[in-house]
């Protein structure tokens, strides 16, 4: 469906874009997931044509779309703050692009109608834009953007603005809605927990070039780099040197699963994996601050020696403040990274 | 941006520069020589600087009155807060004929204050002084209250809360932010007294006159071209610099300030402090602008036989004055009209096109267009409308016989404000939105027609309704070119005020409470469609 080749784009100095290769499947939903400042917008805005390229090329089934202005290569996008227009109302909002390709009036009106159902707004059409909760302003949206039926749906922060739980609804809904339509969605976000519930496939940007692409579970279980495992929020690494299951690091020898690369490394430990028993027992630390997450208590662990840790414990297990435990690593949560 | 730099190259800079030429160059030799020698004559001196400190007064004089007004008009909630505004916007789009005609019926010779205590102002400097408060007093208000009732109120009261004092919360937190637009609003003030003409034509008498003035008695009376060409560099020079300083304030005062509704940041006056500053600010609007307004309609109906409207219908005849007019004075409304209205339309394709032209694109280039299209504001009237006169008048363009003449110089003036209006419209569209019609298959003509223009329609009608004021009023310029058959308002009253005689007097009133009438009528109807985001005039 779409290819993207070696795409590159430059703003003066700075290299937002660094030959960038990615493809998305028919019926296949991939989020870009990045930092700000990643590129992974200005990757959105170029497939879009609205960012031209310095260098690749973007096929479209198979078509280059070189030589096509925006208007005339039919995608859909959803802009992150919605960007709907405020003269005109929700039923006009969503008209649009029918309009823009010709459609009839009586046609335009039953799939305006038929939209405002599927996104939950049935009935909605005379309302003003400026009248919407953020949560109807992005069903509207996305209905504008579904309502010519685009070969590729583009999805820009698609959850950005929006409230915790909202948001939470909102990504299962969509991945249902996505699924029914057979759409092929190309998302953007910094949110990790949206971009892994919502696609097929995660790609991780970092500076204008692709860290790692797989599926969301893959992505999770083994971080490609150092890079990604902090974007996915781990903060347990830690230099080291791998000799057969066994690295040396600042927090003693630690066993790693077998066939790890050997040599030096960065080591990650998945909070889950690291166990907290009595102060004889492994590692020394003691007992920083406790943050209370609700199914869990997050830990930080201040070892004598080398960087903090930070470890998951059930309720009643929680050390107390100032408290010395010993740390063990469970080499099953452990993941060895190419040395940074 | 082709059009709009063609329109003005041959309508402006072409005629400005002929008349330069003109009176510079002898034997086709330039003779710089003359700048020297006229710079040095001590009447023209006398001239530049009674302009300069006459203009600095009278800015002095408006910021001293008008900014307690934009603080009450930013910062309080009154019963007819709205129409109030309008009223005090109204001088502002009023022709300078008439502002001069009005303070001569409150302070001149038979005038209000003459007949009341025998006080005469109209051959001192305070007539032109408080006639150039009247016109400025909306610049200032609007300009400055503008951006004070959307400056966050929070921002002082973080302040207040991190321990400063009243004072020194507003010195320190809005003062700063406001700073830039009161220098913005006090440059407009400068660059609008620094060329007056009609005011100082009609108040000044002998004794004063300003360089737009004097460059009219040198063309005109004098015919002495090699002076006013010099003057005419002068004040191009000095409007230039004043151009200059504003454009950077005016992207100063772009710069990141947090503005909120207006809507949030007003409430009723609350204390005797506060209700005597709401009346104070009343009271100068009654006597500085409402006072001079009423005089001129009250003389307009003043006949030696009592009030009624003798003035009036003496205006439907040509024999009543003599050899003044050769058609019927009323004929001039309905010159004016249509006059004002092609202008209006010139004025709206040339300013749309520039606008949108300044929209799209950026640069020091385009800045540079962005200030040149101000000039039109400063640079000598006079010199314009003559210069119209002796360019336009071979093949391919000859045009001095063409009715056409009239509006294309009154659209020179009404471009500005239209550019001025539209552009910080233009300006706040979301490029977004553009982009996401094209998404969705406008092609960028389309995008334009679906997205801009809707957006923007409030602010094309504002833009019109300044064009037409303003050129309805204008006068430098077409009281050269317009001909004798075909006077329009301000020129026929001007030559009413040159006569003598109660009846000249009267109907020059009774034509200035119409043009009065119009221009009002056309800004109350503006100020129902107006935004808050209608730019800075």
């Amino acid at each position: 469906m779409l290819a993207v080749e070696s795409a590159t784009v430059r703003f003066g100095e700075r290299t937002a874009l660094d030959a960038v290769d990615l493809e998305v499947a028919d019926h296949e939903t991939v989020c870009v997931l990045g930092p700000s400042g990643s590129g992974k917008s200005t990757l959105l805005r170029a497939v879009a044509g609205l960012q031209p390229l310095d260098g690749g090329r973007v096929f479209l089934d198979g078509v280059d779309q070189a030589p096509l202005p925006v208007h005339r290569r039919g995608l859909g996008l959803m802009f992150q703050d919605h960007q709907l227009f405020p003269h005109r109302d929700v039923g006009a909002n969503v008209a649009f692009g029918l309009r823009m390709h010709g459609v009839p009036r009586t046609e335009r009106d039953r799939r305006t109608g038929e939209l405002l159902d599927l996104v939950g707004l049935p009935g909605a059409g005379r309302r003003a834009v400026a009248a919407l909760s953020g949560g109807e302003q992005q069903r509207v949206a996305l209905a504008r953007a579904l309502a010519p039926r685009p070969k590729l749906l583009m999805l820009d922060e698609p959850l950005g603005q929006l409230d915790r739980s909202l948001r939470e609804r909102l990504v299962v809904e969509l991945r249902t809605l996505f699924g029914r339509l057979g759409t092929t969605v190309l998302a953007v976000t910094h949110d990790q927990g949206e971009a892994f519930a919502l696609a097929d496939r995660v790609v991780v940007m970092r500076d204008g070039r692709i860290a790692q692409a797989g599926t969301p579970l893959e992505v999770w279980q083994h971080p490609a780099s150092a890079f990604v495992a902090r974007f996915l929020g781990f903060d347990n690494l830690v230099d080291a040197t791998v000799t057969g299951t066994a690295a040396d690091t600042a927090w003693g020898k630690t066993p790693v699963p077998e066939g790890s690369p050997q040599g030096a490394c960065e080591l990650l430990v998945r909070p889950g994996g690291v166990r907290i028993g009595g102060p004889q027992d492994g590692l020394r630390c003691t007992v920083g601050v406790r943050t209370f997450r609700g199914h869990h208590v997050t830990v930080v662990l201040r070892p004598d020696d080398g960087p903090a840790l930070e470890a998951e414990c059930a309720l009643r297990d929680t050390p107390e403040e100032g408290d010395v435990v010993g740390v063990t690593f469970d080499p099953a949560e452990t993941v060895v990274l190419p040395s940074a | 941006m082709a059009v709009p730099v063609a329109f003005f190259a041959l309508f402006f800079a072409y005629p400005v520069a002929a008349i330069v030429g003109r009176g510079l160059k002898a034997g086709g030799d330039w003779r710089f020589g003359r700048i020297g020698a006229v710079l040095s004559r001590p009447d023209i001196l006398d001239v530049l600087w009674f302009t300069t400190w006459q203009a600095l007064a009278s800015t002095a004089l408006t910021l001293l009155i008008a900014l307690p007004g934009a603080y009450v008009f930013a910062r309080f909630d009154f019963p007819g807060k709205q129409l109030l505004r309008a009223v005090v916007t109204v001088p502002f789009v009023l022709p300078t004929v008439v502002v001069g005609t009005a303070f001569l019926a409150l302070l001149g010779r038979g005038g209000f204050l003459d007949e009341l205590w025998g006080v005469r102002l109209d051959t001192t400097v305070w007539a032109i002084l408080l006639a150039h408060v009247f016109f400025n007093y909306a610049v200032v208000v609007r300009t400055v209250g503008g951006l004070w009732s959307q400056l966050d109120p929070r921002q002082e009261e973080a302040a207040r809360v991190l321990g400063a004092g009243r004072l020194a919360a507003w010195r320190r937190v809005t003062l700063p932010a406001l700073a830039p637009a009161v220098a913005a609003a006090a440059l407009m003030v400068f660059l609008f007294t620094f060329t007056s003409f009609g005011v100082v034509q009609i108040l000044g008498g002998p004794a004063y006159s300003t360089l737009e003035v004097e460059i009219y008695r040198q063309t005109a009376q004098l015919l002495d071209l090699p002076t006013a060409a010099v003057l005419t560099l002068v004040q191009f020079a000095a409007v230039g610099g004043i151009l200059a300083v504003h454009a950077w304030t005016v992207r100063r005062r772009e710069t990141a300030l947090k503005l909120v509704d207006p809507a949030q940041t007003t409430r009723p006056p609350r204390g005797a402090g506060q209700r005597a500053l709401l009346g104070g600010v009343l009271l100068t609007v009654l006597l500085l602008v409402l006072l001079p307004l009423g005089v001129l309609v009250e003389r307009s109906l003043d006949t030696s036989g009592g009030h009624g409207f003798d003035f009036y219908r003496a205006l439907r005849s040509v024999d009543a004055n003599g050899s003044t007019f050769l058609v019927p004075p009323l004929d001039a409304i309905g010159n004016s009209l249509r006059y004002a209205l092609v202008a209006t339309l010139v004025a709206l394709v040339i300013g749309g096109l520039a606008a949108a032209a300044l929209t799209r694109r950026a640069g020091p280039l385009v800045r540079g267009f962005d200030a040149l299209l101000m000039l039109p504001l400063g640079v000598s009237a006079v010199t314009v409308g003559f210069g119209f006169l002796i360019t336009l008048d071979e093949p391919p363009l000859d045009l001095r016989t063409s009715w056409i003449l009239v509006p294309l110089a009154q659209a020179l003036v009404g471009v500005p404000f239209v550019v001025r209006t539209m552009l910080p419209v233009l300006r706040a569209v979301d490029e977004r939105l553009r982009e996401a019609a094209a998404v969705l298959g406008a092609s960028p003509l389309r995008a334009w027609r679906e997205v801009d223009l809707p957006l923007v329609r409030r602010a094309v009608l504002v833009a019109a309704g300044f064009a037409f004021a303003v050129s309805l009023g204008e006068f430098g310029a077409t009281v050269f070119i317009a001909r004798p058959d075909n006077p329009t308002l301000p020129v026929a009253v001007a030559r009413l005020l040159g006569r003598s005689g109660e009846l000249n007097y009267g109907q020059a009133m009774a034509l200035s409470t119409i043009l009065m009438l119009v221009c009002a009528v056309s800004l109350l109807l503006l100020e129902r469609i107006r935004t808050d985001r209608s730019g800075e005039f």
